[in-house]
């Protein structure tokens, strides 16, 4: 994919426009528009219901778009021809919210096939590759065990390295920190921030999670469920200091009070 | 002497300093596209040392540090020295990580003997016959439970369960009941006509349909349709941790999932037989009145006159233990099963093969004990 790489580097990652999304005709999104900068850790925050993982959703193509277009790299993705659009998949990595790894496949067999699917490498490089990606995420010695025999927050940094196999453009999180003890998701937030500073990768995550979003948020946008849209963009500190919208500081307060120290 | 590789976006220069070789690497260093390798950028030289550096390198990702650990292994094995120092900051922690990686990475041996293997498979027989065994209790208890308290039991599930088990299998029920009915009546025909028999084919078809093909083929039709969709149901909301859910609740899963699934199919099991007898009947009729110019009145007529009470009530009888057995294999496997997507498709292969299995022997079972009570 030359395309991103010959685009200047001024152009946005992902530029949305007017989007509008939902399902069975049920409208759950409208004229939401956004962009994310290139190497930016952007999260999309919001209350349980608002459209987070909804947006997600149909930002990396699982679902159709009602309206709107959506663009990585400048390029159109909304209505790419199946070639491009298979091309711009490539540059993304998606880690879902139970990690979704391929029960039957071992972890360097779940890391190794987006690297089989896309790259010219021979096996043997795609081993190396695939032990590399485990031992980053810190499940070097783990590569032959299989999804079943690992914990939740295991399976979840699997998931991880599965998504930056191909050293993706654009990583996609949905709720990383779901269901994983603080310390875990405290290095899975650095681990974000490293594959960042790293690849200058651009990172989208859709949480919930407060102490997360202080700490390596660089901008922010929060969904509102019965706005159907965008009700605040910007860092979370300044939002939560100057929000005069009692929907973003209320739920953006609760930070204080549950990460103040005692 | 300059050498220089140029491979998609990716490049490598190598500068001969006497003896040592400077290798530059600059450009974008993409996975997805093929890179230059260091044998070639080599091409049969053997330098004393070898230093890496990067000059306007505008992106890398993993393919370089491939292209960095081949460099290194050369210079490993040959025995010379190979300078990093030059290299980015990030750059070298990556390929210290990729070095440690390599060298902690160890290959998980699954194999096992053979004395290992038969250990493990007897004890997960004996598990087996253990749960087996502990279902079919908890499935009796279940059923005092529900004789004692009939209110208390989920009879709105168990409608339900009889509305997908019995009403909606009434069309695959029919096609294949009335071809049955429809294919013995023409290999009989073909014998007996040869007797000027014509008119046995109806004793024939309608005595075979309704002591044994009806309610066998209304048993396969269910372990197939309904055995796996129980396991395979609670197969699901056992990978869920739903049958988790009941269990902390003191709801025992056997009386709440199993239990409404086993009353659903043994009620339905009989009608949905003698819906199938009825179409079995109903397609020798056809050849009957098709091809051997018998007439329908006239086929009834001796329809009727060979079978009697006891011939349509050992089918049900038989059709009611199918029904029991079907729905008991096709829950046991669902709870038995493991929690994964592929324990799903387990349990659901594993429901049918052992209804089918379960149908047959009992089938035969039933055969020996009429037969000795003359019915």
């Amino acid at each position: 994919m030359a395309a991103m790489n010959s685009s200047p580097a001024s152009v946005p990652a992902i530029e949305v426009e007017k989007l509008q999304a939902g399902y069975d005709g049920d409208v759950v999104l409208q004229e939401v528009t956004f962009s994310v900068a290139r190497g930016e850790v952007f999260f999309i925050i919001g209350g349980s219901g608002c459209g987070k993982s909804t947006l997600l959703r149909h930002l990396v193509g699982l679902n159709q778009l009602m309206a709107g277009t959506v663009k990585f790299f400048g390029q159109p993705f909304t209505d790419a021809a199946p070639a491009d659009r298979r091309a711009l998949l490539k540059t993304f990595g998606m880690l879902f919210q139970g990690g979704a790894l391929w029960s039957s496949l071992t972890l360097r067999e779940n890391v190794a096939l987006p690297l089989e699917e896309y790259t010219p490498l021979s096996k043997r490089e795609i081993n190396e590759i695939a032990t590399l990606k485990l031992a980053q995420v810190g499940l070097g010695g783990f590569e032959d065990y299989f999804p079943a025999e690992i914990s939740g927050g295991m399976r979840k940094r699997a998931g991880l390295a599965r998504a930056l196999a191909l050293d993706p453009e654009i990583v996609f999180f949905d709720e990383p920190s779901a269901g994983l003890d603080p310390v875990t998701s405290r290095k899975l937030d650095e681990l974000i921030l490293q594959v960042r500073d790293t690849f200058g990768t651009t990172i989208v995550i859709v949480s919930h999670e407060l102490h997360s979003i202080y700490s390596i948020a660089d901008r922010v946008i929060m969904l509102d469920r019965a706005e159907k849209g965008i009700i605040a963009t910007g860092t979370p500190r300044d939002l939560a200091a100057n929000s005069r919208d009692p929907r973003v500081s209320e739920f953006l307060r609760r930070a204080d009070r549950s990460a103040a120290p005692a | 002497m300059p050498g220089s590789l140029e491979t998609g976006d990716a490049t490598v220069t190598a500068i001969e300093i006497d003896g040592g070789l400077d290798v530059v690497l600059g450009g974008v260093w993409q996975v997805t596209v093929p890179r230059p390798t260091w044998g070639k950028l080599l091409a049969g030289r053997e330098p004393r040392r070898v230093r890496l550096r990067t000059e306007q390198i505008e992106k890398w990702d993993t393919s370089l540090l491939l292209f960095l650990l081949e460099a290194q292994e050369w210079c490993r094995v040959v025995g010379v020295h190979c300078d990093t120092e030059a290299l980015p900051e990030k750059i070298r922690a990556m390929l210290g990580l990729f070095t440690k990686a390599r060298e902690t990475s160890v290959p998980f041996d699954r194999s096992e003997n053979f004395l290992t293997g038969v250990g493990r498979a007897t004890l997960e027989t004996w598990e087996r016959a253990r749960t087996a065994s502990t279902f079919l209790g908890e499935s009796v208890i279940g059923v005092a439970r529900l004789l004692k308290r009939p209110r208390m039991f989920r009879w709105h599930d168990c409608l339900d369960e009889m509305q997908q088990c019995g009403a909606m299998a009434l069309p695959i029920v029919s096609l294949i009941s009335f071809l049955v009915g429809l294919i013995m009546a023409y290999q009989a025909a073909v014998q007996l006509r040869q007797f000027g028999a014509d008119i046995f084919v109806a004793d024939l078809v309608g005595l075979s349909v309704v002591r044994e093909m009806g309610p066998m083929m209304a048993a396969i039709i269910m372990a197939g349709r309904t055995g796996a969709a129980f396991a395979a149901t609670l197969a699901n909301m056992k990978a869920n941790e739903e049958v988790d859910a009941l269990e902390t609740l003191g709801i025992p899963p056997v009386y709440f999932l199993a239990l409404p699934r086993l009353v659903a199919l043994t009620v339905m099991m009989p009608l949905l037989a003698l819906y199938a007898n009825c179409l079995g009947i109903l397609g020798g009729m056809v050849v009957g009145a098709g091809v051997l110019d018998i007439p329908p009145s006239a086929y009834w007529i001796e329809t009727q006159s060979i079978i009697d009470l006891s011939d349509v009530s050992t089918g049900l009888i038989k059709a009611l233990a199918f029904g029991v057995l079907i729905s008991l294999a096709g829950c046991l496997r669902g709870l038995q099963a493991e929690r994964s997507a592929a324990g799903v498709g387990r349990a659901a292969t594993s429901a049918v093969v052992t209804s089918v299995l379960l149908v047959i022997v009992a089938d035969a079972v039933f055969a020996i004990i009429f037969n000795m009570l003359g019915w």
